[in-house]
């Protein structure tokens, strides 16, 4: 049984964007932590993370931007994430990201947030 | 004793692949039982974060090993026992550290217990006949 999951890469202006399509879950995680990784490989660290059509995510997915966020951050770049659905949005609240992270509606709103500065200061 | 009670059982090897088989199976228990939409999300997470431990941590992710998650519904509650028989692990020993230092030491893993004790009304581990591991959760069915 395949767990649907795909991600759809691109560059937006002078941002990388990772557009999540399907199940982010244990299973599907190794291969988003890979693209980052191969993001930050060649340079890529303004990332913006388009949600709009990801159905699912566990803690497994959750892992993935928690473990690359300060790294990307130190290099002066950040990880937003744009467009996430409600339903997928109340993971990410009960663990407390959007104190850590900058979520935003869209991919529009992501850019300028980053144009305002590159990253969130908290 | 309850005036009724139904088991289900799902069993399956210890591939993450099945994850998405575990929560389709409790997805459709907890409809069936009068969880709305979120709430039926936020079970199934619950059981898929248990799951996905015992697949990468009781069975150190050997694909050979066997899953059950079984589900329990009474009068008051919905409960799932996730039964395995690899490496013992009692939750209640752990305190699980807060995001914010997960990040701080870049790392990927640790927040499943805690998403699985929000969400969840009562988490308890036992070791159970034949040395297996039993993990219990349990969410109270909505009064109407």
């Amino acid at each position: 049984m395949a767990t649907h999951f795909q991600i759809e890469r691109r560059d937006e202006g002078e941002l990388r964007l990772l557009a999540l399509d399907g199940y982010l879950d244990a299973h599907t995680a190794p291969s988003f932590e890979n693209a980052i990784e191969e993001e930050m490989r060649s340079g890529k660290i303004r990332l913006v993370v388009e949600c709009s059509k990801l159905t699912y995510i566990s803690s497994a997915g959750l892992g993935v931007f928690m473990s690359f966020i300060e790294e990307i951050r130190e290099a002066g770049g950040d990880i937003k994430l744009a467009g996430i659905p409600p339903k997928v949005y109340q993971v990410f609240e009960v663990l407390g990201f959007p104190a850590l992270f900058d979520i935003v509606e869209t991919t529009e709103a992501a850019a300028a947030k980053f144009a305002e500065g590159g990253r969130r200061e908290d | 004793m309850p005036s009724f009670e139904r088991t289900f059982s799902l069993k399956v090897p210890s591939s993450t692949e099945n994850l998405a088989l575990i929560r389709d199976f409790v997805s459709n228990i907890g409809s069936q039982v009068g969880f709305d939409d979120n709430e039926v999300a936020r079970i199934a997470l619950a059981v898929d974060e248990a799951c996905a431990n015992v697949i990468e941590h009781a069975y150190g992710s050997d694909t050979t090993r066997v899953v059950t998650v079984r589900a329990v519904v009474d009068e008051d509650a919905l409960r799932f026992e996730i039964v395995d028989n690899g490496l013992g692990f009692d939750p209640a020993l752990v305190e699980p550290l807060q995001v914010e230092e997960l990040i701080r030491q870049r790392r990927s893993g640790g927040l499943g217990l805690r998403l699985i004790r929000q969400i969840m009304d009562d988490v308890q581990y036992h070791i159970g006949p034949g040395g297996k591991n039993e993990l219990l959760m349990v969410k109270k069915l909505k009064k109407t």
